[in-house]
């Protein structure tokens, strides 16, 4: 029988191991879930992408771990052509990809696996986009079908996009999950044995750890990838110890049986932090959570009746009965920690003599509509009922009488993109970090027709601001833009911003070096074990 | 003996019908659909969306969709996930050895403890011993498994420190399994521990899912046992001057035992039921974990294939346990019961 083991370093108040196998450093990490699988083009959640792209890929560029800042990653350089319809990037020389079990790379990266990562996501006649049935979750629902005409190799270590219009974000685009860079060597080796499937069960990438096994729903090994271009893992093996109760979780940090786990459950936050041995990180998180009224139906057409809802909410008493204090309330749409936040935007602060001072000037003196709840926790919102009870009460006090409706997720989602709703709990969760990833994908015009846009508010003032800003690839042009279009937002009220949840990590004193990623995802190629 | 088994395979074939068409509806009666619930908010533009239910097949009528699903069922094709994109028989078949495990070693937990608890409790029938152990087994009848597995770790594992919180073996072995039976598997491997880590490992799962076919044991071998002591068979055994031990064991018991072994056939639903509770409580990968998360998924292939391989151990079990009958008491096979 093979013996793959890698049972290796002691942790922290527990586990008694051999002696010989002391040496190496496994770090373990008690994952909230399963991973649907390995290609994180295929998927749009954050487990999957912790499983594989934070792990085991890179992109062309990568966002350097705990910012939003783009950095290079397979690609050393990068360059914009003056119209903004070509995109070049220039490959980095000498990467490899993981030798596995099941594959062992000829030749080092080159513009061959560029083009294969996103051909298969794009062209109908792939034989990837054919076993996956074209369901890639991002780029669908980035539309980038409609960004991307083509992808071309300029020579070995350079590839060109042609972009249908210039869009300032693809930069960062290119640092997400779904485009990590996989091989196209091992795509065609898969297609000769007709196993397509097992590039989804059987990763192989070039990031900082390589995949050792996976038992399902169980345990997922990597180890250092000891070929890495870039500065290599300090830990020799990291294992995902899947763990889906959140209870279950702090159990096991406690018992020493994990170094670090996500997503606390929000009661045990307080002990957490009174626990020997366990470092709360926290950190704001680059997510909004908001109340959208639904511009289309007559009764939210008049700003003033948006304006006097907003003052009706007391966003302190949502903050402290629904986020138990964790969070801070939003005044914009964007979260603070993201560039172009705009400080002077003066919110609508908790005044219901004002909310009603201003029914009466539209001429209202009360009426009925609805709040959507969301049957989930989201990040943003660990509560949507509790959320929506507590609206409701506010809103009675200006003669607003409102129904709380709540549906199946999936079936929230379709209704509310189809604007059935009055108006409507949801939220975001930034994917790149860029102001466009918030404003265009949840305010702008495009959104308001495909339902995105569960303001159905379409501007032509912000829309203008928007289009400015995504033409451009100066900082300062662009900042500027996002900033007057949050000035427009504020005045318009097409939402009641609620708040911007803070995110917890636990973690062992034994590990140095972890950074809170603000895009919701878990690294582990910086961090060290005492 | 053979007649009797041949009426039994006959009414499979309406129950066949019956679970694939309850399991085929009734993922599709909750609301919403794979695609969606994948995207989740990021979800793609309406014309994308349709595009994506045609390629699924999600967009042809339901009697066609159930149709075509029969049609490779009976060619041993139970489709692949939505989600993962594997076999759902592979996916089965991996994750199972992991329920049976679990399943195994509570049933034995229950067994071993249950019925001399419930034997004890007839004998002493109206004793202190009899109160005593009647009201656990309704304490243990009445625990919800939820609260009694989170009670457990905590006071086990988060407490005490005896026995790991979750898993089937520390998450630093990591060695092939061939047989998919952790005990096993440990043992065939050559890591030092591994075999104490996965007994250790079990102990808490097993403990908490047993919990209630323990009492449901106890329970019913106390009044099976009352019915029997009762007899005039047993009288003749005591006028005879047998020993209590061997007119308890050897007459009672033995004629005690028909509805006993109902009740532990009927308990492989309850375990296989209960075990999806357990199974998420304590991270154990087994086959009702996936199941709820194929569920939350709407990953209709997994669900239903799940339902159905899951009803087959059922209705085989419940076979097993027919057949037994027969054994333990010929005059039921001869009957045609």
């Amino acid at each position: 029988m093979k013996k793959s083991i890698i049972a290796a370093a002691v942790l922290a108040g527990g586990m008694i191991m051999s002696g010989q196998a002391m040496a190496a450093k496994t770090l373990v990490y008690c994952s909230e879930g399963s991973p649907e699988g390995f290609d994180a083009a295929l998927y749009t959640s954050g487990t999957t992408f912790d499983a594989s792209a934070n792990t085991m890929f890179d992109g062309l560029v990568n966002f350097k771990v705990g910012t939003t800042e783009v950095v290079p990653g397979v690609a050393e350089s990068w360059d914009v052509s003056v119209d903004g319809l070509e995109l070049t990037f220039k490959l980095r020389p000498g990467v490899k990809f993981h030798s596995t079990k099941n594959f062992t790379p000829t030749r080092d990266l080159n513009a061959d696996d560029i083009i294969f990562s996103f051909k298969r996501q794009m062209d109908k006649e792939n034989p990837y986009y054919k076993e996956n049935n074209g369901n890639f979750g991002y780029w669908n629902a980035m539309d980038m079908s409609n960004l991307i005409n083509d992808v071309v190799k300029v020579d070995d270590l350079t590839v060109k996009f042609m972009l249908d219009h210039p869009e300032a974000p693809i930069v960062s685009n290119m640092a997400m999950a779904f485009a990590s860079i996989q091989s196209a060597e091992y795509g065609a080796q898969l297609v000769a044995s007709g196993k397509l499937g097992d590039l989804n069960q059987k990763p192989v990438g070039t990031g900082p750890f390589q995949f050792v096994g996976y038992k399902k729903d169980s345990v997922i090994r990597y180890a250092k990838n000891t070929q890495y271009w870039g500065e290599q893992a300090k830990i020799d093996n990291l294992v995902f110890s899947i763990t889906t109760d959140a209870s279950v979780r702090f159990q096991k940090m406690k018992a020493g049986e994990c170094h670090a786990m996500p997503y606390p459950n929000p009661a045990d936050i307080a002990d957490i932090r009174s626990t020997d041995g366990i470092n709360m990180m926290e950190q704001e998180g680059l997510n909004v959570g908001y109340l959208a009224y639904n511009t289309e139906k007559d009764k939210f057409k008049d700003v003033r009746v948006r304006k006097a809802l907003n003052y009706a909410i007391n966003k302190d008493a949502i903050k402290q009965v629904v986020f138990n204090g964790e969070a801070s309330v939003a005044k914009n749409p964007i979260p603070p920690t993201i560039w172009s936040y705009d400080q002077s935007t003066v919110d609508d602060a908790y005044d219901v003599d004002k909310a009603k001072a201003l029914l009466k000037e539209a001429g209202i003196s009360g009426f009925k509509t609805n709040i959507w709840a969301m049957p989930v926790q989201r990040p943003y919102n660990p509560d949507a009922k509790k959320m929506a009870e507590l609206i409701q009460a506010d809103w009675a006090k200006i003669g607003v009488d409102a129904e709380i409706v709540t549906f199946e997720w999936g079936e929230y989602l379709k209704r509310s993109k189809a604007g059935e709703h009055d108006t409507v709990l949801l939220g975001w969760t930034g994917d790149n970090g860029d102001p466009d990833n918030f404003l265009r994908v949840l305010l702008g015009c495009a959104a308001a027709k495909s339902g995105d846009n569960r303001a159905r508010w379409c501007n032509a003032e912000f829309e203008q601001e928007l289009q400015d800003a995504l033409l451009s690839t100066d900082p300062e042009v662009r900042t500027t833009a996002y900033e007057n279009a949050q000035k427009i937002f504020k005045k318009e009220a097409p939402w009641a911003t609620i708040a911007h949840s803070t995110v917890f990590m636990p973690i062992s004193n034994k590990v140095s070096g972890y950074k809170i990623d603000p895009l919701g995802g878990h690294f582990f190629h910086n961090v060290d074990l005492k | 003996m053979f007649s009797f088994l041949f009426r039994r395979l006959l009414v499979l074939i309406p129950t066949y019908i019956g679970i694939t068409l309850t399991a085929f509806v009734f993922i599709r009666v909750i609301p919403g659909d794979p695609i969606l619930v994948m995207s989740g908010e990021r979800s793609p533009s309406p014309e994308k969306y349709a595009e994506l239910m045609h390629a699924f097949g999600f967009d042809q009528p339901l009697w066609k969709q159930y149709f075509d699903y029969v049609g490779n069922l009976l060619q041993g094709n139970f489709g692949d996930s939505i989600v993962t994109g594997r076999p759902v028989l592979e996916e089965f078949f991996e994750l199972f050895p992991a329920t049976v495990e679990l399943a195994a070693f509570a049933l034995f937990f229950a067994l071993i403890i249950g019925i001399p608890a419930g034997i004890i409790a007839a004998v002493k029938r109206g004793t202190f011993y009899d109160h005593t152990l009647m009201t656990i087994s309704l304490t243990g009848f009445s625990m919800p498994l939820f609260w009694w597995a989170l009670l457990l770790i905590v006071f086990f594992s988060g407490y005490l420190g005896w026995t790991p919180v979750s898993g089937r073996i520390s998450a630093l072995y990591f060695f092939d399994t061939p047989t998919g039976f952790m005990l096993i598997d440990s043992w065939l491997s050559d890591e030092e521990g591994a075999f104490k880590s996965a007994v250790m490992h079990l102990i808490l799962p097993a403990v908490a899912l047993g919990t209630i076919p323990m009492a449901t044991f106890a329970r019913q071998s106390r009044s099976a046992m009352l019915e029997t002591l009762g007899e005039d068979f047993i009288k003749t055994a005591r006028a005879k001057g047998l020993s209590p031990f061997k007119v308890t064991v050897v007459h009672a018991f033995r004629n005690a035992l028909i509805p006993i072994i109902t009740v532990i056939g009927l308990s492989v639903g309850v375990l296989l039921g209960g075990a999806i509770l357990t199974e998420t409580i304590f991270s154990w990968p087994g086959i009702g974990k996936w199941m709820v998360d194929s569920i939350f998924r709407r990953d209709y292939p997994v669900v239903q294939g799940g339902l159905i391989l899951i009803a087959t151990i059922v209705i085989m079990v419940n076979l097993t346990v027919d057949i037994l009958y027969g054994v333990i008491d010929p005059r039921i096979s001869k009957k045609g019961h």
